[in-house]
C-alpha cells in the first residue's frame, strides 16, 4: 500500500521514572493504522493502553521512538505545537466526558474551536451542527448536569468531532455508562466510522470491542496480537435491544 | 485563543466565585480608595488654603513688634512698642516694591448698638488698609482721607457685626457705642468667611487708627504711636523674598539696630505659612501613600494566593483545554487576564469609593472638590500592573502543567 498510515509508531517507548524506580508503561510499540478504521484497544489493567493513547494523541511525548501522524514526526514537537496538532489533528472522548461544568453544551463544543481562532458566529453555528450530528439538537444549551450521562458523552463527542479531526480517540468512553447507553454510544461511534472518521478506543469490555474492525491487544507495554474481525452491528444490537426490553 | 474569548472565559470564571473574588480585590479596593481620597483631600485642601490667602490678600506681608523667632522661642506676642506709623509711611515711601503699607491697631471689645450687644474685635486701620488686604466696601463708603488721618467718629462693619447688631434692619447711618465712644456706621465690608486659622473674619469693626488707638483699642500706644502690625502689600510680579530683605534692612536702620543684634520685628510672609502647611499636608499623604502602598501590595500577593488557588481547583479544567489544543500561552493568557480583570475590577470599585470619600469629606470641611483624573487613571493602571505582576507566577505554573498529569487529577 502507497497510501500513508494516519498513524505509524516504531519502537515507541515510555518510561516512568519515579525516584530510583523506572517503570517502563510503552517497552517499544510498532503499530500502523489506517485513515478510517474502527480499531479497540485491549489488555489488562496497566499494560499501557492510555500511555499509548496519550502518545498517539499528542498529549505525552515518547522517550524513545519514532511516532508520525499522517506522515508527520510528531514525538519530538514543543509543548506549543502539540497542542496545535491535538486541536487540527485529534478529538479526545474521555471516561469521564470531562465537561466545563459552568457552560452550556454549546460551549462546551466550541472549545476546540476557540483554540482554532474560529471567528464566534462561525463557532456557534459549527457547534450546533455538531451537536445535531450526536442528535443533541434539542440539547444545546444545556449544563452537563442537566443531561444524562449518555447525553454527556455524546456532548464529548461533538467536541471531539467538531474540528474535523483525523481520528477521534477515546479511552474507556463506556466505562461510566450502563449497557444500554454504552451500546448508544457505540453505535454513534460506528456511524461516524462509517461516514469516514478514524475511531480508536481503549476498552476492558469485550461486548464494547466486539463492534470494532480490528482489535489491538496490550500486556506489559507491548502489543501482542492485532487481528482483524468483522464488527458487530450497535444499531441493530441496540434496536434487538429495545425489543427486548 | 482571541483576546476577547480570554476575556469572556476570565469574567465567568470571576463571577462563578463572585464573593471569593470581590474579598480577593479588597486589598486592591482599599489601596486605590485610599490613593483617590488622599490626593483629593489634599487638593481640596490645599485649594481652600489658596482661597483663604486670596480672600487675606495676595501678596501679603505681615509684621509684627517683637521677635518671635530669635533663638527658636517666642520672644514676643506682638506687644512690644516697636513699630509705628512712621515705620509704615517710611516702608511705603522708600521700598519701591510696596504697593501699600497699613498700620494697625487690634483689640476685642464690646459693641452697642440700641440694646443689643455684641463682642467683636476692632481693628483700627488707615486708607492702606483696604488696599493691603483687598478688601472693598459693599455698602455705604470707604473712610475719608481727612477721617483717617484726623480720627473721625466714623466706623465699618463686617457681614457677621452688622448682622448681629441689626438683624437685617439698616445699619449704615446707625449710632453704635465702642467701649462708650460714639460712632457712625458709615459703610458694611464685603464678605471674606473664614480664615485659615478658621476665624471668621467677618466678625470685625473697622475704625480710623488714630480713634481706635486714642479711645478704644490699645490706647497704650497712643503716647509712642506704636501699632500691633504692619500689613504689606507687594506689588504684583514683584520678588517678595527681595522686598522682605529690603524692609528688614530699612526697619533695622530706622530701629538703629546695630549689626549682631537681633531684629526687634518679625516678618510674616504667608507663602512662608502656606509653605509649612503644605509640608505637613505633603508628610501626610507620604503616610497615606504609604498605607496604600502596603495596601496594594497586600491585595496583590491576595490575589496570587487565590490564582495559585484558582489553577490548582481547575488542574482538570486546564488539562481538558490543553488536550482539545490550548497552548501553553492560551492558558498562561487566560489566568493572568482573569488576575488583571480580578484587579482592575478592584481599581474600579476603589475609585469609586475614593470618589464617594472625597465627596463626602469635601461637603463636611467644605473645602473645594479638586479630583484629578489623572490620579484615578494612574490609579487604575496601577491596579493593572499589580494583577500583571501577582498573576504572572500563577499563570506561568498553569501553562506548565502536563496535560496528562492534569487530565488525570480529580
Ligand atoms: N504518571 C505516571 N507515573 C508513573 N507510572 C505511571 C504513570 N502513568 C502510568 N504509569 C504506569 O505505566 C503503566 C501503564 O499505565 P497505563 O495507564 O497506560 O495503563 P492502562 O493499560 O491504561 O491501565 P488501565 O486499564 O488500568 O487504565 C502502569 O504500570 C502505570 O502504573
Ligand atoms: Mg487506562
Amino acid at each position: 500500500m502507497s497510501e500513508v498510515p494516519l498513524i505509524e509508531t516504531t519502537d515507541l517507548k515510555r518510561i516512568y521514572r519515579m525516584g530510583d524506580e523506572r517503570v517502563v508503561a510503552l517497552a517499544g510499540v510498532d503499530c500502523k493504522i489506517m485513515a478510517g478504521e474502527c480499531v479497540a484497544v485491549m489488555g489488562p489493567s496497566g499494560s499501557g493502553k492510555s500511555t499509548f493513547m496519550n502518545l498517539i494523541g499528542c498529549l505525552d511525548r515518547p522517550d524513545s521512538g519514532s511516532y508520525r501522524l499522517r506522515g508527520r514526526e510528531v514525538a519530538r514537537l514543543s509543548p506549543g505545537e502539540l497542542a496545535g496538532t491535538r486541536n487540527r489533528e485529534i478529538g479526545f472522548v474521555f471516561q469521564q466526558f470531562n465537561l466545563l461544568s459552568r457552560v452550556d453544551a454549546l460551549g462546551n463544543v466550541e472549545l476546540p474551536m476557540i483554540y482554532a481562532g474560529v471567528a464566534r458566529k462561525k463557532r456557534r453555528e459549527m457547534a450546533a451542527a455538531a451537536l445535531e450530528r450526536v442528535g443533541l439538537g434539542d440539547r444545546k444549551t444545556h449544563l452537563p448536569l442537566q443531561l444524562s450521562g449518555g447525553q454527556q458523552q455524546r456532548v464529548a463527542i461533538a467536541r471531539a468531532l467538531v474540528n474535523q479531526p483525523a481520528c477521534l480517540l477515546a479511552d474507556e468512553p463506556t466505562g461510566a455508562l450502563d449497557s444500554k447507553t454504552s451500546l448508544d454510544i457505540m453505535a454513534l461511534f460506528q456511524q461516524l466510522n462509517r461516514e469516514g472518521m478514524s475511531v480508536i478506543i481503549v476498552t476492558h469490555e469485550p461486548d464494547v470491542a466486539a463492534f470494532a474492525r480490528r482489535v489491538i491487544r496490550f500486556r506489559d507495554g507491548r502489543i501482542v496480537s492485532d487481528e482483524a474481525q468483522a464488527p458487530r452491528d450497535a444499531a441493530a444490537a441496540l434496536a434487538g435491544w429495545t425489543e427486548a426490553a | 485563543m482571541s483576546l476577547l474569548d480570554a476575556f469572556l472565559s476570565s469574567a465567568a470564571a470571576i463571577r462563578a466565585h463572585a464573593l471569593r473574588s470581590v474579598l480577593t480585590m479588597l486589598g486592591i479596593v482599599i489601596g486605590v480608595a485610599a490613593v483617590i481620597a488622599m490626593v483629593a483631600v489634599g487638593n481640596g485642601a490645599r485649594e481652600r488654603v489658596n482661597a483663604q490667602i486670596q480672600a487675606l490678600g495676595a501678596n501679603l506681608i505681615i509684621i509684627i513688634p517683637g521677635n518671635v523667632t530669635a533663638g527658636g522661642a517666642r520672644l514676643g506676642t506682638g506687644n512690644a512698642a516697636t513699630l509705628t506709623d512712621a515705620d509704615a509711611i517710611a516702608l511705603k515711601n522708600e521700598v519701591p516694591a510696596i504697593e501699600a503699607s497699613a498700620p494697625i491697631v487690634r483689640g476685642s471689645v464690646q459693641v452697642i448698638a440700641g440694646g443689643v450687644n455684641w463682642a467683636t474685635s476692632a481693628i483700627g486701620v488707615d486708607l492702606g488698609y483696604f488696599i493691603a488686604r483687598e478688601w472693598a466696601v459693599v455698602q455705604g463708603r470707604e473712610f475719608t482721607e481727612e477721617e483717617a488721618r484726623r480720627g473721625g467718629q466714623v466706623a465699618l462693619v463686617g457681614q457677621t457685626v452688622a448682622r448681629e447688631l441689626f438683624q437685617g434692619g439698616e445699619a449704615i447711618g446707625a449710632q453704635i457705642r465702642v467701649k462708650n465712644v460714639p460712632f457712625e456706621i458709615i459703610g458694611i465690608m464685603a464678605s471674606k468667611g473664614q480664615n485659615m486659622w478658621g476665624s471668621d473674619q467677618d466678625d470685625v469693626i473697622l475704625l480710623p487708627l488714630q480713634t481706635a488707638r486714642q479711645r478704644v483699642v490699645g490706647t497704650s500706644r497712643a503716647k509712642n504711636r506704636s501699632v500691633s502690625q504692619i500689613m504689606v502689600k507687594i506689588r504684583e510680579g514683584e520678588d517678595i523674598s527681595i522686598a522682605e530683605e529690603e524692609m528688614k534692612k530699612l526697619l533695622r536702620q530706622r530701629h538703629r539696630l546695630e549689626d549682631g543684634r537681633d531684629d526687634d520685628f518679625s516678618i510674616r510672609n504667608l507663602a512662608e505659612i502656606q509653605a509649612t502647611r503644605e509640608e505637613s499636608a505633603r508628610t501626610m499623604a507620604m503616610l497615606l501613600l504609604s498605607v496604600a502602598f502596603v495596601s496594594l501590595v497586600v491585595g496583590g500577593i491576595g490575589i496570587m494566593n487565590i490564582m495559585l488557588v484558582s489553577v490548582t481547583e481547575r488542574t482538570k479544567e486546564i488539562g481538558l483545554r490543553m488536550a482539545v489544543g490550548a497552548r501553553p500561552r492560551d492558558v498562561m493568557g487566560q489566568f493572568l487576564i482573569e488576575a488583571i480583570l480580578i484587579a482592575l475590577i478592584g481599581g474600579a470599585i476603589g475609585i469609586a469609593i475614593g470618589v464617594a470619600v472625597a465627596v463626602i469629606s469635601a461637603d463636611i470641611a467644605g473645602w473645594p472638590l479638586v479630583i484629578d483624573p489623572a490620579v484615578a487613571i494612574a490609579a487604575f493602571a496601577f491596579s493593572g500592573l499589580v494583577g500583571i505582576v501577582s498573576g504572572f507566577y500563577p499563570a506561568f505554573r498553569a501553562a506548565r502543567l502536563d496535560p496528562v498529569e492534569a487530565l488525570r487529577t480529580a
